[in-house]
C-alpha cells in the first residue's frame, strides 16, 4: 500500500487563544514497503502526523492517498484502512488489560470478527514474529518484563495483519539490550513480511541504523528528506533544531577537518569504521 | 564523609496471586554495600528489573530495607524518627516530567516544597528564583508549566527539589522520556548543581552517554553491584557490560571497532575528542 500525504494540515483548537498549527502543509510519499524513520523534537508535529496515517485524526484540509484513493471520501471503508495501519503508540505495554498474553493478542482479530482457531492461529504467529517465548503464551502480561510486555503489545497490532506499521518511540524506557531485540525484530519484520514500516524515534543512533529514509519535521513543516547520509550531512541545521547526528558522524566531520582524507558522511559505527580503515591504507 | 553507605542492603517483597494470597518472595536488592561520598558524582546503570530503582528509593526512605542498613547523611532511614530528616537530605527527581509538577504557575511549582518545610515566604521566594537561575529557567519562571517542553519541565522539577535545600539529589531516569535537545538541557543543569552548589548527585539511566562526567559507575544486575569504577574502567569492560543488557557510549564502540580492526587506539575511550586526538597520532 503506496501512501501519498498531499498538503495536509491541522490546527489544535482553532478560533481559541490556544489555537496552534500542528501540521502545516505537509506533503510527502511512502512507497510499499520502506522503511521510514520520522524525527524531530517534542511537539515537532510528528505525533499528529501518525496519527493521521490511520484516520485517527482528520485532517480540516489535504488529502490523504492510500493506493491512491482518497481516503475522507465518503464511500472510504475506514474501519478497513484501521486494521491495515497498524499503530503501536508511546509506552503500548498501558494498553495491555487481558487475563493472559494470547487473549490480549486476539482482541484485535476479534474485532475483525474472525473465528477463535482463526484469532489464535493469528496471535500465535504474531507472537512468534516478534520472538516471545511461547511458554509464557498463558502468563498475565502483567507480570512481564518491560521489554516482554512491549512486544506483546506490538504482537497485538500484528495480529490484525497490517500493510503499514507505524511505531510511536518503541523503545522509550528500555534497557539497551531490550532496546536492540525490539528493533532487530522489527528489522527482521520488516524484510520477512515487506511491511512499510514507519519509526518515530529520538534516537539518532537508532534511525541511522535501521532506516533506509528519515523525514525530518519541524514546527508541523517536512524540513528534510532522504537517506540517513544525506539527512545527517545537515548535522549544523537539525542542532538548530532540537535534534542532532549520530555520534560517529561528528567524529567522521572532526577527522576530515584535522585533514584525513575521508567522506564525513558515515552514520552508523560499521559505515564510520570502514571509511576510517579506507583512509589509513 | 559519605553522603549515602548501605550494607547489606536487602529488598524483599511478597509475591501475591490474584485473590491477594502470598506466593512468594523477590528479592529485588541482594545484599548491596554502597559507598557514595559526599559532593560526588555517581551513575546507576542496570537493565530493566536489575534493581537500580528500587536502590534508588531506598535513597529517600520511600522504600525502607527488609535486611541490612541504610544511611543518608548518618541517618539511619529504618527509623522512623529520621524519616523527614533522610526526605530534606536526599530530594528525588523521577521519570515523567508530568506526574511530578502540581502548580499552575511555573515559580509556585518550585515554592512548594520549602513552603511545606515551613521556610519564610521571604527566604521561599529567594530560593525560588535562585533555584530556577541555577536550571537556567527563571525567564519561565510566570509561565505555566503545561505550554513548556519536556526538558524544561524536568528542568522546573529539579528546581522544585533544589529549593528544598538538599545534599543530595536522585534522578531515576530523568532523560528517559525526553527528546535530544530536553535530555542535553537537563544533564548541564545538573551538571551546574554539582559544581556550583556542590550537591552530591546520584543517576540512574540507560543513556552510556550521560555518565561519561561521573567519579563512579555503579553497574547492577539481579539485586546485585556487578561492576563498579570509573567511567574508563566500566566502558573498557565492553563484552562485560553487553552481557549485563547494557552498552557503552558509540564514540567507545567505534574506537573498540577500530582496535580490532588492528589500529592502534588505547581502551576506554569515552570522549569524541580522545578518538580523533588518537586517530590523529596515527596519521
Amino acid at each position: 500500500m503506496s501512501i501519498t500525504l498531499e498538503h495536509v494540515k491541522y490546527i489544535y483548537s482553532p478560533g481559541t487563544a490556544y489555537e496552534k498549527q500542528a501540521l502545516r502543509d505537509v506533503s510527502l510519499e511512502i512507497p510499499q514497503g520502506q522503511f521510514v524513520g520520522i524525527i524531530g523534537h517534542t511537539g515537532s508535529g510528528k505525533s499528529t502526523l501518525i496519527q493521521h496515517l490511520n484516520g485517527l485524526m482528520k485532517a480540516p484540509s489535504g488529502k490523504i492517498l492510500y493506493d491512491g484513493k482518497n481516503i475522507y471520501e465518503e464511500s472510504y471503508d475506514m474501519r478497513g484502512l484501521r486494521s491495515q495501519v497498524g499503530l503501536v503508540f508511546q509506552y503500548p505495554e498501558h494498553q495491555l488489560f487481558e487475563v493472559d498474553v494470547l487473549s490480549d493478542v486476539c482482541f484485535g482479530p476479534k474485532n475483525q470478527g474472525l473465528s477463535q482457531e482463526e484469532c489464535e492461529a493469528r496471535a500465535k504467529e504474531a507472537l512468534a514474529l516478534v520472538g516471545f517465548p511461547e511458554k509464557y503464551y498463558k502468563q498475565s502480561p502483567f507480570e512481564l518484563s518491560g521489554g516482554q510486555k512491549r512486544r506483546v503489545a506490538i504482537a497485538g497490532v500484528l495480529a490484525m495483519r497490517p500493510k503499514v506499521l507505524v511505531l510511536d518511540e518503541p523503545t522509550a524506557g528500555l534497557d539497551p539490550k531490550g532496546r536492540d531485540e525490539i528493533l532487530d525484530q522489527v528489522e527482521r519484520l520488516h524484510k520477512e513480511t515487506g511491511m512499510t514500516v514507519i519509526l518515530v524515534s529520538h534516537s539518532m543512533e537508532d534511525v541511522a541504523r535501521y532506516v533506509e529514509r528519515i523525514i525530518v519535521m519541524n514546527h508541523g513543516e517536512k524540513m528534510l528528506d532522504g537517506t540517513p547520509q544525506e539527512v545527517f550531512r545537515y548535522y549544523k541545521e537539525l542542532e538548530q533544531v532540537g535534534l542532532a547526528a549520530p555520534q560517529v558522524t561528528y567524529v567522521m566531520h572532526e577527522l576530515k577537518e584535522r585533514g584525513f582524507d575521508l567522506s564525513p558522511d558515515a552514520t552508523t559505527i560499521k559505515e564510520a569504521a570502514d571509511e576510517i580503515m579506507r583512509s589509513f591504507q | 564523609m559519605e553522603m549515602i553507605h548501605a550494607e547489606k542492603l536487602v529488598y524483599e517483597y511478597d509475591k501475591r496471586d490474584e485473590e491477594g494470597n502470598v506466593i512468594g518472595t523477590n528479592r529485588a536488592i541482594d545484599g548491596v554495600d554502597i559507598d557514595i561520598p559526599q559532593g560526588s558524582f555517581v551513575a546507576v546503570l542496570g537493565h530493566n528489573g536489575s534493581g537500580k530503582s528500587t536502590l534508588a528509593k531506598h535513597m529517600n526512605a520511600i522504600l525502607v530495607p527488609t535486611g541490612g542498613t541504610m544511611w543518608v547523611d548518618g541517618r539511619d532511614t529504618k527509623d522512623p524518627e529520621e524519616l523527614w530528616n533522610v526526605r530534606q537530605t536526599a530530594g528525588m527527581v523521577f521519570q515523567n516530567p508530568d506526574n511530578q509538577i502540581i502548580g499552575t504557575v511555573v515559580e509556585e511549582d518550585v515554592g512548594f516544597g520549602p513552603e511545606n518545610l515551613g521556610v519564610p515566604t521571604d527566604e521561599i521566594w529567594k530560593r525560588v528564583e535562585d533555584s530556577l537561575r541555577s536550571v537556567g529557567m527563571i525567564e519561565y519562571r510566570k509561565a505555566s508549566p503545561n505550554k513548556l517542553s519536556g526538558g524544561q519541565k524536568q528542568r522546573v522539577a529539579i528546581a522544585g527539589v533544589i529549593a528544598m535545600e538538599p545534599k543530595c539529589i536522585v534522578l531515576d531516569e530523568p532523560t528517559a522520556m525526553l527528546d535530544p535537545n530536553g535530555r542535553k538541557e537537563v544533564i548541564r543543569a545538573v551538571e551546574k548543581l554539582r559544581k556550583e552548589k556542590k550537591v552530591t548527585v546520584i543517576l540512574i539511566t540507560h543513556y552510556m552517554e550521560e555518565v561519561i562526567d561521573a567519579d563512579q559507575v555503579f553497574v547492577m544486575d539481579g539485586g546485585h553491584i556487578v561492576m563498579h569504577g570509573t567511567p574508563r574502567e566500566i566502558f573498557s569492560r565492553v563484552e562485560e557490560l553487553k552481557s549485563c543488557r547494557m552498552d557503552v557510549p558509540q564514540v567507545t564502540m567505534l574506537a573498540e571497532e577500530l582496535r580490532k580492526r588492528g589500529l592502534d587506539i588505547p581502551r576506554g575511550i569515552l570522549r569524541r575528542e580522545e578518538l580523533v586526538e588518537a586517530l590523529c597520532r596515527l596519521h
